[in-house]
């Protein structure tokens, strides 16, 4: 009965580049970026979010079909937020 | 019997069994994703209809403790991911200690959460007959959107629902993490049969990434702006 054991030295690694993370985009929100603050702020989130999943939640060390559903899980996400952003971004007749 | 991690009937290995409920616990987290990804979508839409509002009602939000209590559900995650890991290696007097500490820093976000929806009580920013929005804030803001008081409401709502359901989510994994600290207590989770202590580790990193994003989209993007 064996199972991957993710050592607490990756864990320590894991968080402590959260914690840098989270300090970056706090500073980031301060720039002036134009359009692009969101993309900066949304793209860090990303970065975290993928790293707490790939190893606070084992899915790197998990099997192909548990890799797969998540995949699947987040592709069918992207649909729901694509296909709804472009319906609404392309209302130019309305005054959004 | 089924409760010690001996193997059921219709599997044919303990390591079939777990990667079972590991699959299972993630399917259940993708109808999450897709819950909360639906209201995340609302967010977006309505904060491409009325930025102004959006932008002023962000800007009253407390940036030093949404960071404060970003950093301390990180923790939690961290101390969540050290339980799950002394459970699966056998160190069983560790696994109370870290799921106490994860209930701890779970207790704390809770509490800053407490702190900031009281702010906003008192600030007159909770959607209703009393909403205000504080001249200072919204002077500048008025003469892009006359009808800012409103439309900030939809901002609020839309704060309130999302960090309410986010806390509500929470206060279920506190629940989950006294359960497990019973059984941690008793004994219960060897390298043989650590699948709770997983699962509810998987729940809880899932409430973690919804914060994850909620912290950048309520409190960050708009604060560059001006009034």
């Amino acid at each position: 009965v064996s199972e991957h054991i993710v050592s607490p030295r990756i864990y320590l690694g894991i968080i402590l580049t959260l914690m840098v993370l989270t300090g970056a985009t706090v500073w980031a929100a301060t720039l002036e970026l134009g359009p692009l603050n969101i993309v900066v702020a949304l793209a860090i989130a990303t970065c975290k979010a993928t790293l707490v999943i790939l190893y606070f939640m084992h899915a790197r060390y998990s099997p192909r079909r548990t890799q797969l559903v998540i995949i699947a899980g987040i592709f069918w996400l992207a649909i729901l937020i694509f296909m709804t952003m472009a319906d609404y971004l392309t209302r130019s007749w309305q005054h959004m | 019997v089924h409760r010690t991690g001996e193997l059921y009937g219709h599997y044919q290995t303990l390591e079939q069994q777990r990667e079972a409920s590991s699959l299972g616990m993630w399917v259940f987290l993708i109808t999450e994703m897709l819950f909360f990804g639906g209201i995340f979508l609302t967010y977006t839409v309505n904060r491409q209809a009325y930025p102004v509002a959006f932008g002023a009602g962000s800007r009253t939000l407390d940036l030093a403790l949404g960071g404060f209590n970003t950093a301390v559900l990180l923790a939690s995650s961290f101390t969540m991911a050290m339980a799950v890991w002394a459970s699966q290696a056998g160190k069983k007097k560790l696994i109370p200690l870290f799921l106490t500490l994860t209930l701890i820093l779970g207790g704390i976000f809770l509490g800053v959460k407490v702190i900031e929806y009281s702010q906003k009580f008192e600030h007159h920013l909770v959607p209703g007959r009393s909403f205000h929005m504080p001249e200072d804030v919204s002077a500048a803001a008025l003469a892009q959107d006359p009808d800012l008081q409103t439309h900030a409401q939809l901002f609020f709502s839309l704060y309130f629902g999302m960090t309410g359901l986010h806390a509500l989510h929470m206060i279920v994994g506190a629940g989950l993490l006294i359960w497990l600290l019973r059984g941690s207590v008793r004994g219960r989770f060897t390298p043989d049969y650590s699948t709770p202590v997983e699962l509810v580790g998987l729940y809880w990193h899932f409430v973690d990434i919804v914060w994850i994003y909620l912290f950048p989209l309520l409190y960050l993007i708009d604060r560059h702006k001006s009034g």
